[in-house]
């Protein structure tokens, strides 16, 4: 009963001062904005990268590459991982397997003179198989042998020359768009992939990049992964599709990170300061307010209670507010360089439950810190004094 | 006068810790901005310590892609060139990954005639003698603690295999501000080692840099070098060394400018709160106008005495922050080093500091003001009563 009065003397109090309130919470709203964005950036881009990898698949790579781009594996090194049994075959007895090519290739933006760097991948129709996330969505899959190439839906959008039916020129050759395909979610999304062959011929590039191909049981990988890179003929790397595809996130999902949290530390401090000028005003311009309570037998642990309750409101509704702003983000598809594969890569921002708890429990420590110090004034205080102020 | 100016100070203060707190958050903001505008200068000041001499010619598909070191003596022949330097990125690692720093195998004598680096004169005939040897920043040297002799090991992941390397060096910038905490090499002694181990990758380079007699040449000489190569199996896109830096820069701008955006908001409501608090602590002194005014005190002199009151608050936070600016970033600019290696402060912020701080505290003061500048005494006077 005593708590409910509390609550909306609180409540009241807060309304009695609406602008004030308003730019308050409207300041912490905003820090809370700026966390929940960082964090879900970051969770953005994990989740894209985590969604690119399959479990099933295995990605051999050379020794030390740290990405398929750096990688090389000769023709003889891929004969060689080709003939371990633990390759799953597919419906006509072939392996589930694909020698591939990835490149780097620097293209236009759209409606700018901006450039970025895109994957191009070179596979062979396993490679569909292998992936099948990936799904064509508009014309057709490029015919064998040809210099025809289909496009990830967020690279048709955004790159000159990526849309259906246009070309691009690349190693004195000119490579028609035949299709577009949408591999939902992840990283997919964000390639070019053509035949592994054209692409090598083009590029005048003798080896390919990696190798992937899925297990008959998921329980051989450690077996398998020591076979390959015990083998003095094989430099090669092991890893399982989806650990490839996640590491790849680790550099940028930290950096994001600590960028947001540096930036929500500094502004944070200013809206604390300004959650204590106003709960420290609320308690100057309320001191008969406090003296009538104290006289009317409230406690002072009571009148500590109001004051806090009503910061750590204060806080709250910043941090729903903000909260509700970010939530908006979601619709909003980021594109920009990895750094760590030097690619473009386009993901959204993600919130998850976690992401928006930590957001909420930033935004009542920020009102709880703006109000202790008014709150322990306004505990402190003298019934006679109280009453006797102007 | 002076007892305006005592009034002034005493209303000013009345409040100490109000007025704490309201000059704490002008500084707050203004800090922040300072902050973030030095991050992101820091994020564009490879593209500005460019120079409009050099030019950069890289493989047209994408920087992954070399070109073969042959087209060297062609660049040469071109009108206009003055040097060129050429080489690779090597992106060997030091020990672990999160030891990243930017490593390059070089074309030495030409690079050192294109850019203006510090080294000791035996320290560079040392390493110009020794194909085995390598520079490094003074920034990267003093990271890991290395001393001229070192024998320092890079893992390769572009070339495969532990690299081995003898520090011959120490640079530091000249007068333009460039990277210190980059790592050179002769790209002779790479090219020996793949034509053995790799030898279709040996004989081409990355990029090459050309020196340019005259600034107004570069366009013309950029497009000849292009036209050089079209239609060959390496076409070359050259660009100057501003554009090609500021290429890099623009890739992850999606991000800068959000974190821009969003800043600049959060600053202004910083400031929101500030001014509003300015103006309370007008409005709760209506009376005291009132008396002023019967005092004798006319309408402009209160406005005066408001407006100035408020711009005490707002400049002290000003002369706060601009004191602990330069801690600040001195402080970030070490925690950052090795991810922004060129932090540094530009005056202009400083300007920016006057003007927000001025702009804030005429803002909070000028609706007050006027009013309490209105109002009859005797209404002014009733309210208190």
């Amino acid at each position: 009963m005593l708590s409910a009065i509390l609550l909306s003397y609180s409540f009241r109090n807060l309304m009695a001062r609406r602008l004030t309130t308003i730019l308050t919470s409207l300041g912490m709203a905003l820090v809370v904005f700026v966390l929940a964005s960082s964090l879900m950036l970051a969770e953005g881009l994990e989740k894209t990268l985590v969604e690119t990898g399959s479990a099933d698949n295995v990605v051999v790579i050379r020794k030390g590459a740290t990405t398929e781009v750096l990688s090389g594996i000769t023709r003889e090194q891929a004969a060689i991982v080709e003939t371990q049994p633990e390759i799953a075959l597919g419906a006509e007895g072939q392996p589930l397997l694909a020698r591939e090519v990835v490149v780097l290739i620097t293209l236009q933006r759209r409606g700018s003179d901006k450039q970025s760097n895109v994957v191009i991948r070179g596979g062979r129709e396993q490679s569909l198989r292998l992936r099948p996330k990936v799904k064509l969505v508009e014309g057709r899959l490029p015919r064998p042998a040809t210099a025809e190439i289909i496009v990830g839906k967020n690279i048709a959008r955004r790159f000159k020359g990526c849309g259906l039916g246009e070309t691009l020129r690349l190693g004195l050759r000119e490579w028609r768009v035949c299709g577009l395909f949408d591999a939902g979610n992840s990283g997919f999304s964000s390639e070019i992939w053509a035949d592994v062959d054209q692409l090598m011929q083009a590029f005048r590039r003798p080896v390919y990049s990696s190798i992937i191909f899925r297990l008959n049981k998921a329980s051989e990988f450690e077996r398998l992964k020591a076979d390959i890179e015990t083998n003095p003929r094989l430099t090669l790397e092991v890893k399982r599709e989806a650990e490839y595809y996640a590491e790849q996130s680790k550099w940028m999902a930290k950096f994001l990170r600590i960028l947001g949290a540096s930036l929500t530390v500094i502004f944070s401090l200013g809206a604390v300061i300004g959650a204590i000028i106003t709960m420290n005003s609320a308690v100057a311009t309320r001191t008969r307010e406090i003296g009538t309570l104290r006289a009317l037998g409230f406690r002072r642990r009571d009148i500590l209670l109001a004051f806090l309750l009503e910061a750590a409101l204060l806080g709250f509704l910043g941090g729903l507010v903000g909260l509700f702003l970010a939530s908006f983000l979601q619709l909003v598809t980021i594109s920009t360089t990895n750094f760590q594969t030097f690619s473009e890569l386009t993901f959204s921002f993600a919130l998850s439950v976690k992401i928006a708890c930590q957001a909420l429990a930033f935004s009542l420590i920020m009102g709880l810190g703006g109000g202790l110090f008014p709150a322990f004034k306004a505990c402190g205080m003298n019934i006679a004094e109280a009453l006797r102020a102007g | 006068m002076i007892l305006q100016l005592k009034l002034l100070f005493k209303n000013a203060f009345r409040r100490k810790f109000r007025a704490f707190l309201t000059i704490l958050s002008v500084t707050v903001a203004l800090l922040a901005f300072g902050l973030l505008q030095t991050f992101i200068d820091a994020w564009y000041a490879g593209a500005e310590a460019s120079s409009a001499r050099r030019l950069v010619c890289r493989n047209s598909i994408s920087l992954t892609f070399p070109l073969p070191l042959a087209y060297r003596d062609k660049i040469r022949q071109i009108e206009g060139v003055e040097a060129i330097t050429y080489g690779s990125w090597f992106g060997g690692i030091y020990i672990e990954e999160k030891n990243f720093f930017a490593n390059f195998a070089i074309e030495p004598h030409g690079y050192f005639r294109l850019y203006d680096y510090k080294i000791p004169a035996e320290q560079k005939e040392r390493f110009l003698r020794d194909r085995r040897s390598a520079v490094a920043g003074r920034r990267l040297v003093e990271r890991f603690g290395w001393r001229i002799g070192d024998i320092i090991t890079l893992r390769g992941t572009i070339f495969p295999g532990n690299w081995e390397f003898v520090l011959a060096g120490i640079y530091s910038r000249g007068t333009v501000d460039l990277d210190e905490s980059q790592f050179f090499f002769h790209w002779d002694y790479l090219n020996q080692a793949l034509k053995k181990i790799m030898p279709h990758r040996a004989d081409m380079v990355d990029f090459y840099i050309i020196g340019v007699s005259r600034a107004d040449l570069t366009t013309e000489v950029a497009q000849a070098i292009d036209q050089t190569f079209k239609n060959s199996l390496a076409e070359t896109l050259t660009e100057t060394e501003r554009s090609f830096q500021l290429s890099f820069v623009t890739m992850s701008e999606a991000i800068i400018k959000a974190i821009q955006l969003i800043s600049l908001v959060v600053i202004l409501i910083i400031m929101a709160v500030a001014a509003n608090t300015m103006a309370m602590s007008v409005r709760e002194r209506t009376g005291e106008w009132a008396v002023l005014k019967t005092l004798g005190f006319g309408p402009r002199k209160i406005i005066v005495l408001i407006l100035a009151e408020s711009l005490i608050i707002a400049l002290a936070g000003c002369i706060i922050a601009t004191a602990l600016t330069f801690p600040m970033v001195s402080t970030f600019g070490r925690t950052l080093r090795n991810y922004l290696p060129i932090f540094r402060l530009k005056r202009e912020i400083f300007y920016f500091y006057l003007a927000a701080s001025f702009l804030v505290g005429v803002v909070a003061a000028i609706i007050p003001a006027c009013r309490a500048a209105r109002v009859p005494i005797a209404e002014a006077l009733r309210r208190i009563a």
